[in-house]
This record gives C-alpha cells, sequence and structure tokens, in this order.
C-alpha cells in the first residue's frame, strides 16, 4: 500500500467510512473450480437498477476502491454497463476475474473505462493442471490470451496464483510466466472454507512441510532469517491493535444485497434491498461488534508468540466457530514460518494429550526494539 | 485576455475524503490528494465555467484573498493539475466527454 493510500485509509478509519468494498455481481461462473467456496447457482442477484443505486449510495457513503468480483463477472449481460455507471461515480475500479471471456474488444472497452487493475487466476503454467483444477478444458489458454489482451491496452493486470497440493509445484513457473507476460503475481497459499460452512476444501491446501518451503524461497520472502525468526514479543500496543480492515475500513457486498464484514467473513449484518448501505456500516450490530474487537479481547491470542507477527484472519476464525477465537489456518502459516506452534496449536494438543506431538513449545524472543514483520509477497 | 476553462479529467478516480479530494491518475495510478482550495476547483471544474468566475465565486468568498492573487494561484494548480492529467484546461469550453463524464462526489 502507497503511504498516502495509507494516511487515507487511516483517515478513513477515525471518520468511520468504508474506503473499499467488494462487490459480487454474481455467483454464477463458467469454470468449477475445485477449491472455489461459492455455490454457482443464481438465487436472485440484484437487478441492474439496484445495482447502479447500490453504487451511488456507496460513492455518498465515501467508498473510494471497488472491486467488481464473483463468480465471473462477465456472465452478467449487463456487466459493461454496471462498469460505466461506476466509473462515472469516479470509483478506483478493481475487477476478478478468470477472464474466459475477454477478448480484444472487451479489452479495449476495459482501457476505455480505465479500470485501475484486473486481477486474473492462474493455476498453473501447464494445462493439465490448470484446466484440471478450473475443470474446463481449454481455460489456462483462454486465460493468457486474454492477459495478452489487457497487456496490449495498457492496462494493469495480476496473477493470483492460489497455492494448492494439486499446483504447489509451479509456482515457480507461474511467477515466470508472470514476468514474461510483464503482469504481476501474487501467491495465496489459504484455501478458504465454503460460504455455507462446509470445509471439505480447505483439505485442498498445501501441507506444512511445503508451506515452510514456500516460506523460506528467498525469491518470494527476501531475507529468510528475518522473515523465519523467532517472533519478537507483542508491544503493548499491539495488543490495541484492529486485526485488519474488515469492517473497518472495508467490506463486501454478496450479489443478493447481503451485507458482510469481508468476502471471507461471513457475519450477516444487513442487506441493502432493506437498509441503506451507509445505515448498515454505521449501524449495524454486527458491524459494531466486530469493530469492537482488538487483539486482547482475543480467546486465546494475547498469550501466544506469534500475537505481534501473525496474520490472523478474524473471518476465517469466525467459519472456525468464534471470530474472537484463534483462526488454525493463520496458526498453521505462524508454524510453518518459524517453527513455533501457536498457543492454539498447543491447547488443541494438551486438550488431546498426544504424546507423540510431546516436541511442540513455544519459544519466545527476548525483547527488541525493533519489530519485524512479515513480507508482503504472499497474501 | 483570453478566460481559461478547467474540466475533471473522467479518467480518474476520485473521492472527498473529510472535504479533500484524493484523486488516482488514470495514467499510472499515483495517488494524490488535493487540499481544500485544490478541491474547491476540482469540484467546480465543469467545463462551462471560466476559472475567473470559479475563484470570484467560489475561492474568494470562502477564503481572504485578493482575486487577482487568488486567480494566478488557481492558474497556477490547474496547469499542475492538468500536467498530471487529472484537469483539462482549455481557452474554450470543454464538452464533456462521450464515454463517462465523472461526477464529483
Amino acid at each position: 500500500m502507497s503511504s498516502l493510500l495509507a494516511e487515507m485509509a487511516d483517515k478513513a478509519l477515525k471518520l468511520n467510512i468504508p474506503l473499499s468494498v467488494q462487490l459480487d455481481l454474481t455467483y454464477r461462473c463458467n469454470e468449477r473450480c475445485v477449491h472455489c467456496y461459492l455455490d454457482h447457482d443464481d438465487h436472485g442477484e440484484m437487478t441492474t437498477a439496484e445495482i447502479k443505486h447500490l453504487m451511488d449510495e456507496m460513492a455518498d457513503a465515501g467508498v473510494f476502491i471497488l472491486t467488481l468480483s464473483g463468480g465471473e463477472i462477465f456472465l452478467r449481460k449487463d456487466f459493461f454497463d454496471l462498469l460505466e455507471h461506476a466509473r462515472r461515480l469516479m470509483f478506483c475500479v478493481k475487477l476478478k476475474t478468470n477472464a474466459v471471456l475477454i477478448r480484444e474488444r472487451e479489452a479495449a472497452r476495459l482501457r476505455d473505462l480505465r479500470v485501475e487493475s484486473i486481477q486474473i487466476s492462474i493455476y498453473s503454467h501447464r494445462p493439465e493442471v490448470h484446466d484440471a483444477i478450473t475443470l474446463i478444458p481449454g481455460s489456462l489458454k483462454r486465460s493468457l490470451d486474454a492477459i495478452r489482451f489487457l497487456k496490449s491496452q495498457g492496462l494493469k493486470v495480476i496473477i493470483a496464483n492460489v497455492l494448492m497440493t494439486q499446483n504447489m509445484q509451479d509456482y515457480p513457473s507461474v511467477r515466470a510466466l508472470a514476468a514474461e507476460l510483464g503482469v504481476e503475481c501474487t501467491l495465496d497459499p489459504t484455501v478458504t472454507p465454503m460460504m455455507d460452512g462446509n470445509r471439505s476444501t480447505v483439505a485442498l491446501g498445501v501441507e506444512q512441510s511445503a508451506l515452510r518451503q514456500v516460506f523460506r524461497d528467498t525469491s518470494l520472502v527476501g531475507n529468510v532469517d528475518e522473515f523465519c525468526a523467532i517472533p519478537p514479543p507483542a508491544a503493548e500496543n499491539d495488543l490495541e491493535t484492529i486485526p485488519c480492515s474488515a469492517g473497518h475500513t472495508a467490506c463486501y457486498v454478496s450479489p443478493y444485497g447481503e451485507v458482510f464484514p469481508c468476502v471471507q467473513f461471513p457475519l450477516p449484518t444487513g442487506n441493502v434491498r432493506q437498509q441503506r448501505f451507509v445505515d448498515i456500516w454505521r449501524h449495524s450490530e454486527q458491524m459494531n461488534d466486530v469493530r469492537s474487537i482488538r487483539l486482547k479481547d482475543l480467546t486465546t491470542c494475547p498469550s501466544c508468540s506469534h500475537a505481534g507477527t501473525c496474520t490472523r484472519c478474524p473471518g476465517l476464525a469466525f467459519m472456525e466457530g468464534n471470530m474472537r477465537g484463534p483462526s488454525t489456518q493463520d496458526c498453521e502459516k505462524s508454524f510453518a514460518r518459524t517453527g513455533i506452534p501457536s498457543a492454539n496449536m498447543l491447547a488443541k494438543k494438551n486438550a488431546g494429550a498426544s504424546l507423540r506431538n510431546a516436541n511442540l513449545v513455544q519459544i519466545r524472543a527476548l525483547p527488541t526494539s525493533v519489530g519485524t514483520s512479515p513480507a508482503g509477497a504472499i497474501a | 485576455m483570453s478566460r481559461l476553462y478547467v474540466a475533471r479529467n473522467p479518467r480518474v478516480a476520485a473521492r472527498s475524503l473529510d472535504g479533500e479530494m484524493m484523486i488516482m491518475s488514470g495514467r499510472d495510478s499515483t495517488l494524490f490528494t488535493l487540499n481544500k482550495t485544490a478541491t474547491i476547483l476540482w469540484q467546480s471544474a465543469d467545463g462551462t465555467t471560466p476559472l475567473d468566475e470559479i475563484v470570484e465565486h467560489r475561492i474568494c468568498t470562502e477564503f481572504e484573498v485578493a482575486p487577482a492573487v487568488a486567480l494566478q494561484d488557481a492558474e497556477t494548480v490547474a496547469r499542475e493539475l492538468a500536467s498530471h492529467e487529472i484537469l483539462q484546461i482549455s481557452e474554450e469550453p470543454i464538452p464533456p466527454r462521450n464515454t463517462v463524464a465523472g461526477e464529483s462526489r
């Protein structure tokens, strides 16, 4: 994040303004990715008029960054009509798409409308791996063709590479492909449970040993010793910090008008079909509950060695059953990074009284004046 | 002396945050923030109101400043913003573009 944008985010936080919103236009999709957290049926999407009205309300509420996602956004026949409306309202528009439906004409239209960036999911440089994840033969070729069309129009493209056991070994080649195409590449080792709570998708995620390998790749994390160091103890002000921007300067709206703190945080806070967006943002009991949480209020995390450096996701914690509890997936990331189990992992082991893992102990670093934080290459 | 006209460039992204505009360049996504005076200039830049009228009716009424000095400053700011493709300036009124005409909020 640029320093000016960080400054704006601080200001928005103080003023309780939703600076950034992800709006999913549809859950329908032309791919069937094995790890997807959505169902792909239409349960009554908002109409064109409803979405335009919502955009008007969001602009009035101060939303600046509008991410349009899905499902596959280009399946909406009114997509360009909605995008034009969004740009007329001067949103900074980012898109998330599989790009299968983007050809030269669509790329040129996106350039004319000055979309800020287009994030495209690429799972592997090999069709047999990528297409086996999307379950659509030929999808890698279509997506890569689209990236070339978009690049030829001078647009900013970001490849999003979700890491799973199925494609884990291919990420260096995906990054090389991104470099060759002249686009950015982000890596995300987190596979989220489905929005209905079904956790079967989580099993597709990379294993500890693979995650450890990723966290020791200098091309991703820079200085491995620093990145994987024993975490420094949490400072007192760390315990007063907010977990992330969800519900503070950002939120998510589903195709049915439901408002949530984040796409990864399925706590319903209201519906724009019944209430004004700004009223949900400001007055929803659930949104204000999320806002009230500080690190010191969490059940297990304040006493954890990783408290000051953990990337705990409150949404994943919510899906585990308690938004004030730990997120085991993030505990596992901290463990893979440093080799030190989290307080949550220890508590679970103790509860299970397993002797097999009796070597799990927490190690705390001596207090230092210089803190370290995880590098930003990995989401 | 010819009059100057200013218009918001519809290619940028923009939003008012606590009375100050944050603007993202459509050229390279650089983020800018405008101070209160530049924000008034931006919000008044409809392409049809001459800059001297904007200064007289919107800026001099808000700030204690001599009109001639204010106009000179406003011209400098307008040219600076135009160099970043945030504003368009012309000696003729600027019609709205056919693509998307930005609404200032």
